[in-house]
């Protein structure tokens, strides 16, 4: 077997220095009614070659986004990954690296994670952020249970314009944690709802933005709103390149800023992994869940980054942590500042700004069709539609044309009553001739 | 002073207690980085939860030695946590207790029972 | 005062350093630069992409529009990648010598699986595109699902979780949904062995469970007796992990699931170590219900600097039916996934653990894998894991204190510092020296019931050779430490990147991000 080193010599000649007569005698410990003789049901080892014909057999019964026109977002967007970002993550000295507990001999995944840090917080207009955590929708989660924390109270309120992924994955954890949650009716502009959901007993108000019908809201009245009654107001963002266009959550005025950072450095992947950014102010930090990297100095004097304020996790304070989580999204985070650090601000406003334009494009040649009707007024680089009969059945239709023309709204909550909603995103990956083909089908199909 | 086996003191004047951590558990615990002080008007029974405090690789919890009322936090633990390493049982005290059962104090050690018990571990 | 402390220095000791360092003028060490930030290299008004000017001003979003800067520098590709290259160069890595850190399993990372993850078919699919473009995907979830589920011998798993403390969070859930099922919501209580990994107290109490420790043996192993005295109606679960975190298999593994199911609990296995066992138990034949799956430690999906992981977790017969979604069925179509609770088909799901059907690209890593290994390979992996293992602790048992000398260990050889007793040496300073030799150290100070542990975990893909490089290295130590070289220690690492790194002042002030008003520079104290 490749991966292998040991040839059957080495292996008698570590059982002689071990002192047993053979690998049985190191499973001792294994009760005998659990001690397996053969090999388990399972194929034998295999050769690259075989593996590879094997692995493309079934990625080619896949219909990558990149063959032709394709409009899915909904929480996951197809951007274009300079080459170079690809490259330097499958460095070995970052992909084969563990956490940086060693921090001497790990500064290069440190002084990453600290820009990284840096990045995010400046992206979204936020003093602190952290060094990443699994993706967005679980470090949506997260912010909830940080906001019980630092309010001591044990309500969240939810608008309806929150990704209904993200609202299930917040429901999972706070229903185990006893912490109540209140879902707005599903809108599509209508963050400023959670005003009047806002009591005594609410910890935070979740709002996204924009949210999952692409709708951008400013969201200063709510902050204040909120911060007077003593709660805490998370924004949600799900597309990070809005951040290069719209006023970001920290200017309105946001306590807690959660983002799925997929769109930057990292492809689709069917849903991950992903990078979840989380920002807070600072007066929050020491209840903030995940890793934090700070600087400080060396025994000769110079500048390092090392792991710190370590107490809040779990490998420390064990079942008083702010979070059980460990592993992050290190690599993705990397892919993440690689990519920031090729546009900086002069790359991510151009970015913004053709995605926006792409989209509004894609909305004129939408709008123009009899049937359809739009349904987002402010938005980024996504919007809703309406369209005659079933958007499920519709996307199924367009999917035997080559087309892959959005998420249907049904998918995502299926008793919201918008069966008739489909949901399309255009970025800078998006061509011309794939918004005019995809219009002149659509327009067919909707006419037959 | 008056000290108890989890190497908290408490130093009494007239009804109000001051408290704190023994120099032997500020040396055990090495560098503080951080200590959270209780807010003022919470109320403790003796042995809950009074402050926490944190080296770089642990955090401990301080209990409170005697029941009261907290009437004062020592603010300045804040900015320089590293006091209670310099003077644990002088400046780097966590909090002023306002007795709410002054006999309980009696029944903890003196100094002499205090380093014959530190002896013992 | 709740004593807990490790025992662990935090900063550097004023060392008399015997090396002459030499120190450069420009602060690089030989080909290592001093690698400013990337905020600190004017970049503002640069970049390296080349994108078009929009052609027309985002007027209808007027007053949501940016109007002050970001605050992102931008520099052109050859500075971008000078950056990063000259910052890998910083790092240890498996791809340069031994990793041997206990519980976390750091084997070779084979680049077939990192190519296989990146064809298109894979790497460039949506997870909310129509499901009949991407059967493909579906099929190898399925047969994933297949490899796992055959390996551990249980009915079910749930393939979302994407990292090992998000497996526990679903396995715990699973248990709640369970006994809120059967009437027994009154179960609120967790026991775990002092040894856990800190995410199993961590995670039970994250989803509204209070924890209780169940003692260790001198052997090292759960307190039976212990266990038995703390199950009872109150409790929901025992968490453990087998192999255990000192290294050694849990005997009376079949006894504590009997003892467990009898009163009404459920067994949760941290399977962080079923790299041990892997082909050769399954822990389905062991009793447990619920347990984890690392891909990132046993499947060998890289670890990236700290993620990202993924952690299906096998479930039982009697939890399987609370798996959260999405479910994968086998439709008239072909495949097909449920994605929401309560709908047809995952009517008793407790709830989703993210949003979309978890880490596709660890996936392809971990299938890639399996198959290229095969029943036969992987059952040989743990043998030789556990070979390896062995050969390190009866190398170095004369020279360090194996914590647990009776008997074999399993994947990974525990050792006290008893042996460094007298000599002014710590387990930090042990380990700062291993850096000196070009080794990353072990595991220290965890497991927490073994004073001044140090946890080797070779895995089965280092070399003999390698093995044998590593003993000699750590017998000349061990021979310096005791012979009175002290500085040698207190003062290491003297030729790693940097020196000891002060991790008091950076808790004490905290500095966690680039400020664009110039700070003082950070100074020791």
């Amino acid at each position: 077997m490749r991966y292998l080193p040991l040839t059957p010599d080495d292996r008698a000649e570590m059982l002689g220095v071990i002192g047993v007569d053979s690998i049985d005698a190191l499973f001792v410990d294994v009760p005998t009614s659990a001690r397996r003789a053969g090999t388990v049901d399972l194929p034998l080892h295999a050769g690259e070659l075989e593996v590879e014909r094997e692995m493309a057999a079934l990625a080619r019964r896949n219909r990558s986004a990149g063959e032709g026109s394709f409009f899915c977002g909904a929480g996951a967007y197809r951007h274009h990954v300079p080459a170079t970002v690809d490259h330097i993550i499958q460095r070995s000295e970052f992909l084969t690296s563990y956490t940086p507990y060693q921090p001497e001999i790990a500064q290069g995944t440190l002084q990453v994670l600290f820009e990284f840090q840096t990045q995010v917080a400046a992206l979204t207009g936020m003093e602190v952020a952290n060094a990443s955590l699994y993706d967005g929708s679980t470090a949506a989660a997260e912010a909830v249970m940080m906001a019980t924390r630092v309010t001591r109270r044990n309500k969240a309120v939810m608008s309806g314009g929150v990704h209904p992924h993200y609202v299930e994955t917040i429901d999972t954890l706070a229903h185990a944690a006893g912490v109540a949650t209140q879902r707005l009716a599903v809108a599509i502009d209508a963050e400023d709802a959670v005003i009047a959901a806002i009591d005594a007993d609410t910890a935070c108000v979740v709002v996204q933005t924009p949210n999952v019908f692409g709708t951008a809201t400013d969201v200063t009245r709510i902050a204040a709103a909120a911060q007077a009654a003593g709660a805490l107001l998370i924004v949600v963002t799900t597309e990070v390149v809005s951040l290069g266009l719209l006023k970001s959550p920290g200017e309105m005025g946001a306590d807690i800023v959660v983002a799925e950072g997929q769109s930057i450095g990292n492809g689709l992947n069917f849903g991950g992994p992903y990078v979840g950014l989380f920002a807070c102010k600072e007066k929050y930090i020491r209840q903030a869940p995940g890793r934090l990297c700070g600087e400080t100095v060396d025994a000769d004097g110079r500048r390092g980054f090392v792991l710190t304020l370590s107490t809040r996790e779990q490998h420390i304070r064990r079942d008083k942590a702010t979070s059980n989580i460990c592993t992050n999204s290190g690599l993705c985070a990397l892919a993440f500042s690689i990519h920031m650090s090729l546009l900086g601000e002069v790359g991510l406003r151009q970015l913004a700004a053709i995605n926006h334009e792409k989209a509004r494009a894609l909305r004129d040649a939408l709008a123009a069709i009899p049937g359809v009707e739009i349904l987002t007024s402010r938005f980024f680089n996504e919007f809703a539609i309406r369209v005659p009969g079933k958007a499920a059945e519709l996307v199924e239709t367009l999917a035997g044309q080559g087309i892959i023309a959005g998420v249907p709204f049904s998918r995502l909550d299926a008793h919201a009553g918008l069966d008739d909603v489909l949901l399309v995103a255009a970025t800078e990956t998006t061509l011309d001739i794939d918004i005019t083909f995809f219009a002149k089908v659509l327009a067919k199909v909707i006419a037959q | 002073m008056r000290f108890t086996k989890d190497h908290e003191w408490v130093a009494v004047e007239g009804d109000i207690a001051t408290v704190g951590i023994t120099a032997y558990a500020a040396e055990q615990l090495g560098d503080v980085v951080f200590v959270e002080v209780p807010e003022v008007g919470k109320t403790v029974k003796q042995g809950d939860g009074l402050a926490v405090v944190e080296s770089v690789k642990a955090a401990s919890d301080v209990y409170a030695p005697v029941s009261g009322e907290v009437v004062e936090a020592n603010a300045a633990l804040g900015d320089a946590p590293e006091t209670v390493n310099a003077v644990p049982e002088t400046g780097g005290w966590f909090a002023k207790l306002k007795l709410s059962n002054p006999s309980e104090v009696e029944a903890l050690m003196d100094r002499d029972a205090y380093e014959a018990f530190l002896g013992t571990l | 005062m709740s004593m807990n402390s490790v025992g662990r220095p935090t900063r550097p000791e004023t060392a008399n350093d015997t090396v002459d360092t030499h120190a450069t003028l420009t602060g690089a060490r030989g080909l290592l630069q001093d690698e400013a930030l990337i905020f600190e290299r004017d970049g503002w008004h640069k970049t390296g992409v080349d994108l078009p000017e929009a052609s027309a001003p985002a007027d209808d979003l007027n007053s949501l529009l940016r109007t002050a800067p970001i605050g992102l520098p931008g520099l052109s590709e050859p500075e971008v990648v000078r950056h990063y290259v000259r910052l890998s160069q910083k790092n240890h890595a498996i791809d340069l010598a031994l990793y041997p850190l206990g519980s976390c399993t750091m084997k070779h990372n084979p680049r077939l699986n990192e190519k296989m993850a990146r064809l298109p078919g894979f790497a460039d699919i949506h997870p909310l595109q129509p499901q009949s473009t991407v059967q493909g995907a579906l099929e190898l979830m399925d047969r994933l699902a297949h490899w796992l589920k055959t390996l551990t011998g249980m009915p079910a798993v749930a393939l979302t979780p994407k990292a090992g403390a998000h497996g526990e969070m679903c396995g715990m859930l699973a248990i709640r949904a369970a006994h809120e099922a059967k009437g027994q919501g009154h179960r609120k209580t967790v026991l775990a062995p002092t040894s856990a990994h800190g995410t199993n107290p961590a995670t039970a109490a994250f989803v509204g469970y209070t924890v209780v420790e169940i003692a260790q043996t001198a052997d090292g192993r759960v307190d039976l007796a212990d266990l038995e005295s703390k199950l009872g109606d109150h409790v929901a679960a025992i968490m453990v992990t087998n192999p255990n975190t000192c290294g050694l298999f849990e005997r009376d593994v079949v006894e504590i699931a009997r003892l467990t199911h009898a009163a009404g609990a459920y067994f949760y296995c941290d399977g962080a170590n079923f790299n041990a066992i892997v082909g050769r138990v399954r822990p389905g034949d062991l009793g447990v219900d619920a347990m984890h799956i690392n891909l990132h430690k046993t499947f060998s999906t890289p670890h990236g600097g700290g993620g990202p992981g993924a952690g299906p977790v096998v479930l039982s017969e009697a939890l399987a039916p609370f798996a959260p979604t999405p479910w994968l069925v086998h439709g008239e179509d072909g495949f097909a996934l449920v994605e929401h609770a309560g709908e047809a088909g995952a009517e008793t799901a407790f709830g989703r653990m993210s949003a979309f059907h978890g880490q596709m690209g660890m996936y392809t890593r971990a299938y890639a894998y399996m198959l290229s290994h095969g029943a036969d390979g992987l059952r040989q992996v743990a043998e030789d894991a556990v070979l390896n293992a062995n050969y390190l602790k009866a190398r170095l048992s004369d020279v360090m204190s194996p914590a647990f000398p009776d008997g074999p260990c399993m994947h990974e050889a525990l050792f006290d510092d008893s042996w460094l007793e007298g000599t002014g040496v710590t387990t930090l300073d042990f380990a700062k020296a291993m850096i000196d030799e070009g080794f990353h150290p072990m595991t220290m100070y965890f497991p927490l019931v073994v004073h001044g542990a140090m946890l080797i975990e070779p895995t089965e893909t280092e070399s003999k050779q390698e093995l044998d490089r590593f003993v000699v290295a750590l017998r000349a130590l061990a021979h310096a430490a005791k012979s009175g070289d002290v500085e040698r220690f207190k003062g290491a690492p003297y030729h790693a990147p940097m020196r000891r790194l002060d991790e008091t002042l950076a808790a004490r002030k905290p500095r966690l991000r680039w400020k664009p008003v110039a700070e003082a520079p950070l100074a020791a104290e």
